[in-house]
């Protein structure tokens, strides 16, 4: 039997959830509330964890960071699983095209010599430190508070896994297995590399979700993505005959300016929520921000040699008035 | 060097390694310890992470690539259903307290499974055995999220949907499901594995989501099919990820057998349990019924289950410890809880009702040696009660077991005419259990599961203090709508009303 | 010996799936149920991608059994020419 149900006009009995019409009123809700709002268990919790019995399931007194609602940091992208994979796959989309396009081409190829050595010495290692993120983010998930605030940390482990793999994907294109294995060497042991992978290793020993997520995504990517991305494969490589390597590093740049609106989100309302959680996301940007310039610093004067003190200076300059406007003074 | 040809001679294994596993390396600056700090105190050993095998080796832009055409296809009919009132499409609205029991109880363990397998994809060493984990991780949150959004929609229209969200850490039946997350996310990260990799998603499961979304098929449900199928899918991968793990346990270290067998001893017995609330759905909640438990456990509990332990024999593993009470339960558990929850109707958020005559018919068929000599007498005698205007309902409170949380209604093994009921004394104060391997459970760790959070004591603290209109307000249980027999519910005269309105010209 | 298992969603995309699993396995029986294509095997099962292809006329990739996938039972051997599910008794 085939009913045509689209004919009968019936008045819903409510139009939300109780926890959503408490935050927003009686009123349909987004699918980004229902997938994100109080999903997260809260009290009445069974048992405390044998790994640190110190701890609830789910705790938000292990990081400094006050907040009265953890669900007042709200991502401005709403990304829920749906709306995250689907803006992704068409990302791989765009980017499997870009490595389609030059590797039918036959583009690497004419990469000059010199280009192509610097543009493997620079990206190949910092395979490493974007897993080291990947693992990071993966924390920040895992032990953060409130789903608005760790829902996104997954899905931004998930594009520091990708990046990995497309900074892979460059290496083999570029140079082969050796790039790969070179820039582990490099990364291993290479003076230019240690100050990079000390801070790294530093990161995956915080375990304050908080304080990772400024050492991670604002400190150390809020310099690293414009420096590399920006300022040398954008600028410089492609003034150079090096557009390739900008074209297979898009997704890069592309997820750097969405995500970095995410990241000031949450650093404004966490900033704007007490004086107390100000001082102390100035405390920690501060330090971790120091850090995060003096281990770039010999990465990038691979690049600009001598000029790399002074195109420091004026990343440092943005970043502060990127953090200015958050309310975090720096 | 052309490395065109090069990359083109990869095979999809070298490829996965060097794009995934090759991207870690050995820290210096700090030690593995303080890296992962919880890899050590549960005793097993693991001497190289590398033997870990991958089966699926997904890369992120195959896995975005494809779980975006299953977000795809997902989401164009659940606006489909939403659109064309394909809630009027549903056999009848007995079916939606199976909807609202997932809802509150399981949805919520989705996201308990999320939070966890993030947790393992951070403390585990290995990459392959990380991705994994966080593959998984962002799976479960996916699931957690298509479920409240294809239910979204009866919620509407429906009562018990509403306040999921409290009744998920407050209502007494919920606490079965949220205890059995919360004790695996409080194990450590290898026995949270065996818990929810192993014993849950591989052995379990497909108990779970296989008969019941076909169900949901059969009772004209799209909605949850289609969830419950492209969940699924995901959990393919989870399940081989579950019997990866178990066997690098066992293949790393002798040592590990007597831990690893221990911990399936313990979660298979917390999951038959978990699951008592999915043989009812089954057996009772199910309008048009598709297969009966027993049915579901043949094909997918005994026979999976049997060929599985089968095949880990090669390692030592024997069946877990409570499989043949387990098999003896199998025809009686959907019963008996199922009478517990009428008798207990008043306080949960989805109705009960007595089996109609047609139904008894079917039960008695599908449980030959059980039903007309234990339970059918039960229902004839409440069915009597109910024509007398003297509807039988228990207004005491149910004995929760200490582990399992589940009310003790479940028969002895040996005698189906006998509650089973065991009692420990541990520090001067008494714990009970609604079976032996609930019992041995809490004996290996008391100090776990004295903490247990039990609902029904709860009734009479603050802030209800055993006034049970308080507690309603508590749990956000609307009296006269969200409870009680479906009889004289207002989803069934809603439900009767919407359809007649798109049957006839009335 | 024991049954492994695979179980595909009902659709358009699976038909030559199933058919390529059907040619490739002789001893595997097709159950149909309500949504879902169940094919059990004794011990043993494998999917092709050629012959899936062969179905198909076009290229498939073996990480395409993803989307449509339900369940499975068996130990899981995948690479890119085949999938192979086994018990090992």
């Amino acid at each position: 039997m085939h009913i045509d149900l689209r004919t009968v006009s019936i008045q819903p009995l409510r139009q939300t959830f109780d926890h959503l019409a408490r935050r927003f009123g009686d009123k349909p809700s987004s699918r980004y509330q229902e997938g994100s709002y109080d999903i997260q268990p809260v009290e009445n919790l069974h048992y405390r964890p044998t790994w640190d019995p110190d701890q609830v399931l789910y705790d938000a007194s292990i990081t400094k960071i006050v907040m009265n609602d953890w669900y007042a940091l709200k991502d401005p992208r709403q990304f829920y699983y749906s709306t995250y994979t689907l803006a992704r796959a068409r990302q791989q989309e765009n980017t499997e095209a870009n490595f389609s396009f030059v590797e039918t081409r036959g583009l690497a190829d004419m990469l000059p010599d010199d280009l192509r050595r610097r543009a493997l010495d620079l990206l190949v290692p910092l395979r490493h430190a974007a897993w080291g993120a990947n693992l990071n983010n993966t924390f920040i998930c895992s032990y953060g508070y409130g789903t608005v605030f760790t829902q996104p940390c997954m899905y931004h482990a998930m594009d520091n896994l990708g990046t990995a793999q497309y900074l892979s994907r460059i290496g083999l294109l570029l140079g082969g297995t050796e790039a790969l294995e070179d820039g582990k060497a490099a990364w291993m042991d290479g003076d230019a590399w240690q100050g990079l992978r000390r801070y790294t290793e530093d990161c995956l020993v915080v375990r304050d979700p908080f304080e990772l997520f400024v050492a991670q995504n604002v400190a150390l990517d809020g310099l690293l993505y414009p420096l590399v991305y920006e300022r040398i494969v954008d600028d410089q490589f492609a003034a150079n005959g090096g557009s390739v390597v900008a074209m297979l590093s898009q997704f890069m740049s592309d997820w750097f300016d969405e995500t970095r609106k995410w990241v000031d989100a949450v650093m404004k309302v966490a900033a704007a929520e007490s004086e107390q959680n100000r001082e102390q996301l100035q405390v920690w940007t501060s330090a971790w921000r120091d850090r995060a310039a003096a281990a770039l610093l010999p990465v990038i004067e691979q690049v600009f040699a001598g000029q790399a003190d002074e195109v420091m200076g004026e990343q440092l300059a943005a970043f502060k008035a990127r953090l200015d406007k958050t309310g975090v003074v720096v | 060097m052309d490395m065109k040809t090069a990359n083109k001679k990869m095979s999809a294994k070298d490829k996965y390694r060097l794009l995934t596993r090759d991207l870690s390396w050995e820290p210096s600056y700090r030690t593995e310890e303080e890296i992962f700090p919880y890899l050590a105190y549960e005793g097993l050993k693991i001497h190289d992470w590398n033997k870990w095998e991958d089966p699926f080796r997904l890369t992120m832009d195959a896995y975005w690539k494809y779980q975006a055409e299953k977000e795809r296809k997902f989401y164009a009919i659940i606006d489909a259903h939403a659109q064309n009132n394909g809630h009027l499409n549903i056999t009848d609205a007995r079916y939606l307290s199976a909807l609202k029991i997932f809802l509150q109880a399981i949805s919520p363990g989705e996201y308990a499974a999320h939070k966890g397998f993030a947790r393992a994809g951070r403390e585990f060493r290995g990459v392959g055995t990380q991705v994994a984990c966080q593959m998984q991780a962002i799976d479960e949150i996916r699931h957690a999220q298509t479920q409240i959004h294809a239910l979204s929609n009866y919620n509407k229209f429906y009562n018990g949907f509403h306040a999921f969200a409290d009744q998920r850490d407050r209502i007494w039946y919920t606490s079965v499901a949220r205890s059995f997350f919360d004790d695996a996310m409080s194990a450590g990260p290898f026995e949270f594995m065996i818990a929810i990799g192993f014993s849950f998603e591989y052995v379990l499961t497909n108990l779970l989501f296989v008969p019941f979304m076909s169900g949901a098929a059969y009772n004209g449900d799209m909605a949850t099919v289609t969830f419950g199928f492209s969940a699924q899918s995901d959990e393919a991968r989870h399940m081989t990820l579950g019997l990866e793990c178990i066997k690098f346990m066992l293949e790393q270290d002798p040592d590990n057998l007597p831990i690893v067998q221990g911990w399936i001893d313990k979660w298979f017995w917390r999951g038959f349990r978990v699951l008592g609330l999915v043989s009812t759905m089954m057996d009772y909640m199910l309008p048009k019924r598709v297969m009966s438990w027993r049915e579901a456990w043949e094909i997918y509990g005994a026979e999976n289950g049997g060929a599985l332990f089968k095949d880990l024999a090669r390692y030592g593993i024997r069946p877990p410890k409570g499989w043949d009470d387990a098999e003896a339960g199998i025809d009686h558990m959907s019963h008996q809880f199922m009478l517990g929850l009428y008798q207990w109707s008043f306080g949960t958020s989805f109705h009960a009702w007595i089996p109609s005559d047609e139904d008894l018919q079917w039960l008695s068929a599908k449980y030959p040696t059980t039903f007309d000599k234990y339970y059918r007498p039960r229902w004839e005698h409440i069915k009597k009660l109910e024509a007398a205007g003297t509807p039988f309902k228990n207004y005491g409170l149910a004995k929760l077991c200490q582990c399992c949380q589940l009310p003790t209604v479940f028969t002895e093994p040996a005698d189906p005419t006998l509650i089973c009921h065991r009692e420990v004394e541990y520090k001067g104060d008494k714990y009970h259990f609604c079976s032996d391997h609930c019992m041995s459970i809490f004996d290996n760790e008391p100090e776990k599961y004295i903490q247990a959070w039990l609902p029904m004591p709860a009734l009479f603290q603050e802030p209800t203090n055993g006034d049970l209109g308080a507690w309603m307000d508590w749990v956000s249980l609307k009296d006269g709508q969200d409870n009680g027999d479906f009889a004289d519910s207002q989803d069934r005269r809603n439900f009767e009303m919407w359809r007649g309105m798109a049957t006839s010209n009335q | 010996m024991s049954t492994v298992f695979i179980a595909l969603q009902t659709n358009e995309e699976t038909r030559p799936i199933i058919e390529a699993i059907e040619m490739d396995n002789p001893e595997a029986v097709v159950n149909r149920e309500p949504a879902m294509v169940k094919i059990n095997a004794p011990g043993r099962l494998v999917i092709r991608r050629e012959t899936i292809e062969e179905q198909l006329g076009r290229s498939f990739d073996m990480q395409e059994l993803n989307i449509n996938l339900i369940t499975l039972s068996g130990n899981v051997v995948e690479d890119e020419d085949s999938l192979t599910l086994t018990w090992g008794n």
